[in-house]
This record gives C-alpha cells, sequence and structure tokens, in this order.
C-alpha cells in the first residue's frame, strides 16, 4: 500500500520530488490523525472539568445541551466561535493577533514526539525531551506577547506575574527531568518507556513497581506540582486571577482568539498528563503483566493513566484555594529546587553504588 | 538523521494554521453577519468600567527582572546537565564527580542568592 504510493508519487512528481511529497502528504495525514482526537479530547475535558468539579460541590454541572451535556462543548464553541474578535484601540495589533497562535503552536507541536504505543509515534528522534523542553519554554512566549500588545494595566499584571511563575517552575521541571534522564540513559521518550519495563519487579510480573514514580517519588511530586503551575492551573493560578486582575493576559480578548487560549491551556493539561504518565508511570505498559491486565491494547493504559492524571488537575483545583503569589515563588525556588538538587546527587550517588537498579 | 526532524517542522508549521485559521475565519464570519461593531467605548483598554487613567506601560517591580535573570542562568545549568545526565552510565564515577564540582559551584551561588533575599518576595 505505502509503496504503491511511493511509487505513484514518483511517477507523478518525478525521482527527487515523489518521495518529498509522499513524505509531506503522509506525514499530513498522521498529523492529522493527533490533532483530531486531540481536539476532541480537550473538547470533552471542559465538559468532564465542570462535571466532575460539579459532582464535588454536590452539583449536577451542565445536562442541557445534548443527552446529559454531551453537547455542550460544540455550543460553546460556536459560540465562541460566532462572537466578535475586538482589537483595542491601543493594542499593538500585530503582537496582539500573534499572541494566541504563540500560544496554542507550542501545546500543540509537542506531540510531535509523544510516542501513544510500542513504535507509534510521529517522529522518533532520539532528542525528544529536550525538543519537549524548548517547547514548552516557548509556550510562556504566548501569555507575555498577550500581556504586552493588549496595553492594558491587568493584562500587563498578569503578564508579568506570569512570565516569573513559568519560568521559575520550568526551572523544577527541568532538574526533575535531569533525575529521569539519569535512570533512563535516554532523551527518547520511547526508551525512557522500555527503561521501565525492566528490573527485578518487572521480572517477577509487577511491572507497576519497576516504573520510575516509586524510586523518583519526590521528582513524581516535583513535576507534577510544577506542571501544574505552568499550565497556569488553580491553585496556581494568579497569572488570570478573576477575582484580582480579572484573567490577566486574556482580557482584552473576546471570541475566537480568547477560545485558542482556552484551547492552549487544556491541551497543555493533556500534555503534561501524557509526560508524566511516559516518564514516570511506564507510558502504555500494563501495570501487572498477568491476563486479564495485558488484554486492553498499550494505547488504551496509556489513555486511562492520561485519564487518570488528568483528572487529577481538576480535583486539585475543587480542592486546593488559591496560593498568594509570594508563595507560589516560595514554592517554587525555595523547597522544588533544593528538593530536586538533593535528589540528583542522591540518585548519583545510588547509581555509582554497587546497590544501582538501573 | 535530519529527516527524522522533518515531521517536527511540518507539525510546527501546521500548529500556526491550527492557531491562525479559526481566528481568519472567525473575523471574515463577523463581518459577513454584522457582528463586527467596534465603537470607542468597547476599543478601550479594561479598567472596571472607567476611563483609563494613564499608560499601561508603567514601571514594575525590579523583582521580575531578577527572577528573569536567575532563570537564564539555572536553565544554561539544566542545558549543560542534560548531556551528562544522559551519557551518566557510561562517563563511571570520574563523570559523576566532576559533575558534582559544578553543581557544588553552582549551589554556593544559590546559597549567596538566597541569603542575599534575591528570592524573598516580600
Amino acid at each position: 500500500m505505502t509503496d504503491w504510493l511511493l511509487s505513484a508519487a514518483q511517477g507523478t512528481f518525478g525521482q527527487v520530488w515523489g518521495p518529498v511529497v509522499y513524505q509531506t502528504v503522509l506525514n499530513l495525514v498522521l498529523i492529522v490523525a493527533i490533532i483530531v482526537p486531540l481536539m476532541l479530547g480537550v473538547a470533552y475535558l471542559t465538559l468532564w472539568e465542570r462535571k466532575l468539579i460539579g459532582w464535588m460541590q454536590i452539583r449536577i454541572g451542565p445536562n442541557r445541551v445534548g443527552p446529559g451535556g454531551l453537547l455542550q462543548p460544540v455550543a460553546d464553541g460556536l459560540k465562541l466561535f460566532l462572537k466578535e474578535i475586538i482589537l483595542p484601540a491601543k493594542a499593538n495589533k500585530g503582537l496582539y493577533v500573534l499572541a494566541p497562535v504563540m500560544a496554542l503552536m507550542p501545546a500543540l507541536a509537542a506531540w510531535a514526539v509523544i510516542p501513544f504505543a510500542p513504535d507509534v509515534v510521529l517522529a522518533d528522534v532520539n532528542a525528544g525531551l529536550l525538543y519537549l523542553l524548548a517547547l514548552t519554554s516557548l509556550g510562556v512566549y504566548g501569555v507575555i506577547i498577550a500581556g504586552w500588545a493588549s496595553n492594558s494595566k491587568y493584562a500587563f499584571l498578569g503578564a508579568m506575574r506570569s512570565a516569573a511563575q513559568m519560568v521559575s517552575y520550568e526551572l523544577a521541571m527541568g532538574f526533575a527531568l535531569v533525575v529521569v534522564l539519569m535512570v533512563s540513559g535516554s532523551l527518547n521518550l520511547s526508551d525512557i518507556v522500555e527503561g521501565q519495563g525492566k528490573g527485578r519487579f518487572a521480572a517477577m510480573g509487577w511491572t507497576l513497581l519497576s516504573w520510575n514514580w516509586l524510586p523518583l517519588l519526590p521528582m513524581l511530586v516535583v513535576y507534577f506540582i510544577s506542571g501544574v503551575a505552568e499550565t497556569n492551573r488553580a491553585p496556581f493560578d494568579v497569572v488570570e486571577g478573576e477575582s484580582e486582575i480579572v484573567a490577566g493576559h486574556m482580557i482584552e480578548y473576546s471570541g475566537m482568539s480568547f477560545a485558542l487560549f482556552f484551547l492552549a491551556e487544556y491541551m497543555n493539561m493533556w500534555l503534561i498528563a501524557a509526560l508524566t504518565v511516559l516518564m514516570f508511570f511506564g507510558g502504555w505498559q500494563a501495570p501487572v503483566a498477568v491476563a486479564p491486565f495485558t488484554w486492553l491494547p498499550p494505547i488504551g493504559w496509556l489513555l486511562i493513566k492520561m485519564f487518570f492524571v488528568v483528572s487529577l488537575f481538576l480535583w486539585i483545583r475543587a480542592t486546593f484555594p488559591r496560593y498568594r503569589y509570594d508563595q507560589i515563588m516560595r514554592l517554587g525556588w525555595k523547597i522544588f529546587i533544593p528538593v530536586t538538587l538533593v535528589w540528583i546527587v542522591v540518585v548519583g550517588v545510588w547509581m555509582q553504588t554497587p546497590w544501582s537498579i538501573w | 538523521m535530519l529527516v527524522e526532524y522533518y515531521p517536527i517542522l511540518l507539525f510546527i508549521v501546521v500548529g500556526l494554521l491550527v492557531g491562525a485559521a479559526p481566528m481568519v475565519l472567525s473575523w471574515i464570519g463577523s463581518l459577513i453577519l454584522g457582528t463586527h461593531r467596534p465603537d470607542d467605548a468597547k476599543l478601550s483598554p479594561y479598567e472596571c468600567g472607567f476611563e483609563a487613567f494613564d499608560e499601561a506601560r508603567m514601571k514594575f517591580d525590579v523583582r521580575y527582572y531578577l527572577v528573569a535573570i536567575l532563570f537564564i542562568l539555572f536553565d544554561l545549568e539544566i542545558a549543560f546537565l542534560f548531556p551528562w545526565a544522559v551519557a551518566l552510565k557510561e562517563i563511571g564515577f570520574a563523570g559523576f564527580l566532576a559533575m558534582m564540582v559544578f553543581l557544588a559551584i553552582l549551589v554556593v551561588g544559590f546559597i549567596y542568592e538566597w541569603r542575599k533575599g534575591a528570592l524573598d518576595w516580600e
């Protein structure tokens, strides 16, 4: 099938351009196959968030649009699409329009290196994690550009806060990644997942206990909480802080331009969930290697785990009140960074001893 | 080798398009449907219903700048740690020791910042 397509492309576009066209079309199809389920996941995450938080607060949540509220995301999307896009008179127009796109692009493009099952990955590059670190750093530009270009005080304050907060937690996240790299010895996410399926417990069938979450437990906590702070979710949502700086950097945005920020935020939540699962919870591996657990295909396990991690985000939002800004900065700089630095040394020493399990 | 990165390049382009397309479509749609009706009050920066008091490009706390500078330092450190962490199993004890010396020097700097109050927000 694919051979036939390749030769057809060569026949039409010549020996030189044929393979290029073939590669482009093939990859575009694969990219669409990633983006469409991702968009659906984002849309229904918004509904799941409202439902779950509703249940936690003994409410029903949205239930009017469609059976059980299932068409609510469609209604929301349509409404946002039909709203007017406002270009404030004092805004820097070009940057103002660029900002939502800059927020969304890294959240989307990061999925290029995420493996969904063994060998099911768009770009199996050997520097996958480095690429992810670079792209998640780019995410902060969308927020800063939005805050600056809006030329509004609230937006400016929001951008300042987000810049400082996101870069601070980026550090804790980076150090946590270093520890994962030390034990797996590879930047390729598929290798990191495979590496977690080896060891004494995995040989006994208890794959669950061989995953990184157990020996790297402090790093898991640091990584996940930093992920919550990176995506500006509650309780670290002072960037938006609707009760004090009324949505921060997004204040001047409306309709579709606002929806893009919203999409980017939820897409980042899925991304953090995917990365947490891939690096700490064995990715697509079944927790126990015995019959009923191995029936589910690998991607099924990955999605179930991602769903649990994403639900954890919502649970945290429903549980904790918002942090004060100085508390956020203290947590990032004075607790997480020292903890990760110590754990780098601990794991480093552990790996030099005869008791190294890696 | 670089061919592996072609899907990533494509994905970035598609990502930009996926961001730009809804805005353009929505803009065109609002022109057709007539929902694009700007007026002076709507286009003014939001300030709780008041006229804007002064410029939004105001002075801001120097701490934000300080955090950005410290971030660059530490992010560079992470950039150094990445290749070391990947190669740790091959470079053995000597490699481990070398990075510990590097980390120790950086921790001295970190403690200095901390004691100087660069990390305080009070």
